[in-house]
């Protein structure tokens, strides 16, 4: 069976327009080293997809040099591999998308044009570690139309948009609805999803004449025209769809365990684009405790409990607690810094004086200096 | 296919048989060198940054870690359409399957691979050596005095030099003596193992070397010198940056620690000449210290550090256990460290598991008494390893 990888790369940004002022939800930074589609393509590349298309709507020229040809992923490929489908496809005119359903009528000639059996479909604000092999199996074996992937969960605020399904023993959707907000344990869907390709392209075909324009509405929700089946997702998974998930999520990985689990499961790696950088380097005077350090930073002076992406230097005297230094960013000698979420490229000058709040951590814009 | 104006050869087959366990199943250019990088990855970066796309590494001894890593040589930037990394491996030719006899011979067995590209010059390297060069400057000097072969050679210490190929040069640069570890050297000028060829000139002479029974088949015993005899334009390149030749345990601990400090005696960060390596794909090293003390150290990404580390250089995906304490050492890729293990001045190669509580080495030894874990070893829990003492898996 072959699988077609469709990726959203904007969907949520709304979500965290801190950090997607100056580009795509996809090249989000995260973890140190990492854009936050390198979770998903790399997913997808684990479970055997090699041919995957990326939605694109607006400041993705930050999409396109992180993935540049795929070949980081192992996506640089004569048969598949990977694709930027940027906005302005759609033939019948209109401009650009404004939903998923839209997004993905705007490439129906790239579905259109491919020979996979299915079409798994993914956003970038999830974070985990997901073989979909199982899971396109199981969509195979029940002949769904559909396959939406859930976690087993107390809704929360962080799930106010997203839909909840009840599922029977043979794991068949008999309801889906919008999270009402009501709590308890609940079956939340992940927007990850498994479709026929055949399927969606009858939908397609279709949706002028039956109106169709939403997934969620239209779609998700019409469990007795489509034959709709769950999959529960287990294992470690973030949703960054906010400022303080961002922060919540980013922290979790000074735990060995989230870090053995999402970086290592069953063998299977986490891609990103390979800037060889040096190792990192630690002077006399530094002193770091709970931190993840990626390559090519030179510490010298007193990290805690942060997180200090590749390229960052930290000058001797300067104190960096409970933190995110995003790539190539500077904190100056004598300078401290508390619950900041600090973006590339930042400049901190000597003895300044910055603090957040673990549920309100203080952002410093890219580029910025202070 | 357009012609090449150089093209390089990288002799990668050395044993490093004073490398001892560390060279027991891999070549020497696939050491391990400061934190991700492998010795190899000096040569083959510096000929990406300078300008040379096409390199032909011959192998020989134990070549399959060397051969899986260099792979196409994407990692260099050197997987080309038109030229890129050739693994140049000995093989069966019509009259007979051959080893390489000599630096000279390993190249003259690929003189096939350098008529197809048949560029105007023919670098020649070794991948014995941690150094950042620009080849093109080497190349410019080479083609404006138009040398016919130009040697790089740095200043060494008049008490060192009877180690290498010691030359004398005229303010030219022009060389008119090379003795190959003499016992009285006459000069401190000695030879980089680098050398750039007019390719027509190599091509003649490596066939008359062959030719000749009494040759060791050699660079700088017999084909320099002869050429030197002969009259030819022999030229030297005057190299003035940080070169150390890594051939014994205490050379590359040496170059492991010349990378640490704030003003380091060579930087792997001033961004303007990259080292290309093979980037595995870890997540960023995790520092979960109680008392925060990783000090005057590299640590690399994939480690998972809760003991104590100083003056240390740690390799890719490491894990060191609480209460254990790395100091004056090198460990390399993959290697576990056990809760309470003390280390000094010990070389650990990739994937050794150091028991808990092991004790190897100790802090009053020197880089002379280097304790050395070979590759794969397994150290049972508790066990004491005398400093200066080598240990391999079976």
């Amino acid at each position: 069976m072959k699988t077609l990888g469709i990726i959203f790369s904007n969907i949520h940004e709304r979500d965290i327009p801190e950090l997607t002022k100056v580009r795509t939800l996809a090249s989000v930074p995260y973890g140190g080293r990492y854009r936050l589609i390198d979770f998903v393509l790399s997913n997808m590349v684990n479970s055997g997809i090699t041919n995957i298309g990326i939605i694109a709507k607006y400041n993705y020229q930050s999409l396109m040099d992180h993935v540049q040809s795929g070949k980081s992923w192992g996506l640089a490929r004569k048969n598949g591999g990977l694709t930027i489908l940027p906005p302005f496809n759609d033939v019948s005119g209109g401009g650009v998308f404004n939903n998923r359903f839209e997004a993905i009528k705007s490439v129906g000639g790239f579905i259109r044009h491919n020979e996979a059996d299915y079409v798994v479909m993914a956003d970038c604000d999830i974070v985990c570690n997901l073989d979909l092999a199982p899971a396109i199996a199981a969509h195979e074996k029940n002949h769904a139309d559909i396959t939406m992937i859930y976690r087993k969960k107390n809704v929360d605020s962080s799930d106010k948009y997203r839909m909840v399904i009840e599922t029977d023993d043979s794991g068949k959707v008999i309801r889906s609805s919008m999270n009402d907000g009501s709590s308890g344990e609940k079956k939340v869907y992940t927007d990850f999803m498994i479709i026929t390709r055949r399927t969606l392209l009858y939908i397609i075909d279709h949706s002028d004449q039956w109106g169709i324009n939403s997934f969620s509405r239209d779609i998700l929700s019409n469990i007795r025209e489509y034959n709709i089946y769950g999959y529960e997702m287990d294992g470690y998974y973030a949703a960054v769809n906010s400022l303080n998930d961002y922060y919540k999520h980013s922290m979790e990985l000074l735990n060995p365990e989230v870090v053995r689990e999402l970086f290592y499961k069953g063998g299977a790696e986490i891609y990103t684009k390979v800037r060889d950088s040096a190792p990192a380097k630690f002077t006399d005077t530094s002193f770091v405790r709970d931190s993840m350090i990626a390559d090519g930073c030179i510490i010298e002076g007193e990290v805690e409990n942060s997180i200090i992406f590749r390229g960052c230097h930290i000058a001797k005297g300067a104190k960096v607690t409970n933190s995110i230094i995003m790539q190539d960013a500077r904190i100056d000698a004598g300078s401290t810094l508390n619950c900041v979420i600090m973006d590339k490229a930042a400049h901190v000058l000597e003895n300044r004086l910055l603090s957040g709040h673990p549920t309100h951590p203080y952002y410093i814009e890219k580029e910025a200096e202070i | 296919m357009k012609k090449k104006k150089c093209v390089a050869m990288l002799l990668a087959g050395g044993q490093g048989s004073r490398l001892k366990a560390l060279t027991t199943t891999v070549a020497k250019p696939a050491v391990s060198f400061g934190g991700k990088y492998r010795i190899i990855d000096f040569p083959l970066s510096n000929c990406t940054n300078s300008g040379i796309d096409t390199v032909g590494v011959l192998t020989q001894y134990q070549p399959l870690v060397l051969n899986e890593y260099i792979g196409t040589g994407e990692s260099w930037d050197l997987d080309r359409k038109n030229g890129g990394a050739h693994v140049l491996a000995p093989y069966q030719a019509k009259k007979g399957a051959r080893w390489y006899e000599g630096t000279a011979n390993a190249i003259y067995q690929n003189i096939q691979f350098l008529n197809k590209y048949d560029s105007e010059h023919v670098l020649i390297l070794s991948g014995d050596h941690i150094y950042k060069m620009d080849y093109s400057r080497m190349l410019a000097q080479h083609t404006e005095t138009d040398a016919d072969i130009t040697i790089a050679v740095i200043d060494v210490p008049i008490e060192e030099a009877s180690r290498f190929g010691i030359m004398s040069y005229d303010k030219n640069f022009r060389i008119f003596d090379f003795a190959e570890k003499p016992k009285e050297p006459k000069s401190n000028h000695a030879s980089m193992g680098v050398y750039l060829f007019k390719k027509d000139v190599l091509v003649r002479m490596l066939e008359e070397d062959d030719a000749d029974p009494d040759s060791e088949k050699d660079f700088g015993k017999n084909i320099i010198p002869k050429m030197l005899a002969e009259n030819m334009r022999v030229f030297a390149y005057q190299f003035d940056g940080y070169w150390k030749d890594v051939g014994t345990l205490k050379s590359l601990w040496e170059a492991n620690m010349d990378l640490l400090g704030v003003d380091p005696v060579f930087s792997l960060y001033d961004g303007t000449w990259k080292i290309y390596s093979g980037n595995d794909a870890y997540p960023p090293a995790l520092l979960l210290t109680k008392d925060g003390s990783v000090t005057n150290s590299i640590v690399t990404e994939g480690d998972i550090i809760s003991g104590r580390v100083v003056n240390s250089v740690i390799g890719e995906g490491v894990t060191i256990g609480e209460g254990a304490v790395v100091e004056n050492s090198v460990v390399f890729s993959g290697s576990v460290i056990g809760a309470g293990a003390k280390l000094s001045y010990a070389i650990i190669d990739e994937n050794v598991r150091v028991g808990e509580n092991c004790v190897l080495g100790d802090a009053k030894s020197s880089p002379d008494k280097i304790t050395l874990v070979g590759r794969n070893c397994e150290i049972p829990d508790g066990t004491t390893i005398a400093s200066g003492s080598i240990t391999e898996a079976e």
